[in-house]
């Protein structure tokens, strides 16, 4: 399975891509909408802010590529800031449209802890996961982010706690999200990877 | 559920090679970053943070290809920098695998270098580093690795710095560094109570109840350290058992 990253401009695609080479995945960057059609498995990293990864999306024309792969049952995996762009809207950026995907808003932590929420947390595992699979219940996992996804939803899997519980993994179908940063988790995090490159086809 | 306190080893490099130095002077070869990183990623270290501490114009490549050839031998987030001074400059560390840039005296003459930062990397991606040293019942800052002093008071900097853009402080002491008395704790927890975003202490740090010191009077978010790392005297996976059995949450890897 080659897996395509989702290249949207700004996002530091090299630890992403190295640690799937680590796991001897091959890895392509999308380059144009057509990339993201033929892809056999996509790769959604994001750092930074929402509007830049979503005005990235557009200005390459990816939105609707990547709306209708998902909806053919391509494995994808967004990470970070790649699972916020899977919701309608983001507080972060309210006025730009997410991916959505998923219903539903991301919203900031809350203002009486420090932020960003950046370290290693535990990830508590609510019901069975795949992309979680091997992984202990209360696994640390790293995290750099201010805003995060609901952790009541019926699609969140996994939750970490920080202010509040928010999602830590979400799944549906063929669409897996990790808020934390399976690249830089250590030998968690490549398990994720491996569990992503191991998708059922 | 909280973070844990996170256990950050340092790679001052000349560009090159790992070097070290007492108080930001008399440097000599600590050896190959890579190896280094690699060892630190398998003993279990949070993050690291390799700084070029010769950040001369010339060696900028030099230490680009050592950020590379760290980065390849981590699965740990990584923090890059010296004498970062534009967004571009920024742009090839982040390029070449950092996760994080620190940057310290550019951005003393130029606070708006960290709101641009922060608008092309997010505030996660950005450390202003800060070297102080005490100054009565006060800190300043110096610039350009310690040598020159500066009208700044470190918590004010501190401050100004986050409402610029800065994710992350990471401050130094420099009447400690290299010192091995353990952290300056009156420094770090004043630098910690005035911003409302994470704070890495640095200097003079040698052994684990200085560390157990800087997490909770210190109030410290992660603490950093060089020497005794790279010498062995200190290894991460005995610290972090050590902080451990004293109730600090620390990440155990298996």
């Amino acid at each position: 399975m080659i897996v395509t990253l989702v290249d949207y401009g700004a996002g530091n695609l090299a630890s992403v891509e190295r640690a799937l080479e680590r796991l001897g995945a091959a890895t392509r960057r999308s380059e144009s909408p057509d990339s993201i059609e033929r892809a056999e498995a996509l790769l959604l990293p994001g750092v930074g802010h929402f509007a830049a990864l979503i005005r990235g999306l557009d200005v390459r024309g990816l939105r609707e590529p990547l709306r209708a792969a998902i909806r053919r049952g391509v494995p994808f995996l967004g990470i970070c800031l790649g699972l916020q762009a899977l919701y309608e809207s983001s507080e972060e950026a309210p006025d730009v449209p997410g991916l959505n995907i998923f219903d539903g808003s991301v919203q900031g932590l809350p203002a009486d802890v420090k932020l960003p929420h950046m370290g290693w947390n535990r990830v508590r595992q609510l019901r069975e996961s795949s992309a979680l699979r091997g992984v202990p219940d209360g696994a640390y996992f790293y995290f750099a982010h201010s805003y995060a996804a609901d952790g009541a939803d019926s699609r969140v899997v996994a939750t970490s706690c920080y202010g509040v519980p928010f999602a830590a993994v979400v799944e549906r179908e063929n669409v897996w999200a990790v808020q934390f940063h399976p690249e830089k988790s250590a030998a968690n995090g490549a398990a994720v990877l491996q569990n992503f490159l191991r998708f059922p086809q | 559920m909280t973070l844990t306190r996170r256990i950050i080893p340092c790679l001052d490099t000349d560009g090159a090679r790992v070097v070290k130095g007492v108080n930001f002077v008399g440097l000599r070869d600590a050896g190959d970053p890579a190896e280094l990183a690699a060892r630190y990623n398998a003993e279990g270290a949070d993050e690291l943070v390799v700084l070029d501490i010769a950040a001369s114009r010339d060696r900028r490549s030099t230490f680009l290809e050592t950020i590379r050839n760290v980065a390849a031998e981590l699965a740990i987030p990584l923090t890059a920098g010296g004498g970062i001074r534009t967004l571009e400059e920024a742009r090839a560390v982040v390029l070449a695998g950092a996760d994080k840039v620190t940057v310290n005296t550019a951005a003393i003459h130029d606070p708006e270098l960290l709101s641009r930062l922060a608008e092309e990397f997010g505030s996660q991606a950005v450390v202003l580093a800060i070297d102080a040293k005490r100054d009565g019942k006060n800190w300043k800052v110096y610039a350009r690795g310690g040598r020159d002093a500066t009208e700044l008071d470190a918590v004010d900097w501190a401050k100004k710095g986050v409402s610029h853009g800065a994710g992350e402080i990471l401050i130094t002491s420099m009447d400690r560094d290299g010192t091995l008395s353990g952290f300056d704790l009156a420094l770090t927890a004043a630098i910690s109570t005035a911003v409302r975003v994470p704070v890495i202490a640095s200097g003079g740090a040698k052994s684990p109840l200085h560390f157990f010191d800087v997490f909770t009077e210190g109030r410290a978010d992660a603490a950093l350290a060089a020497s005794i790392f790279h010498d062995g005297v200190q290894s991460i996976r005995s610290l972090k058992e050590f902080l451990a059995s004293r109730a600090v949450e620390v990440r155990l890897p298996c």
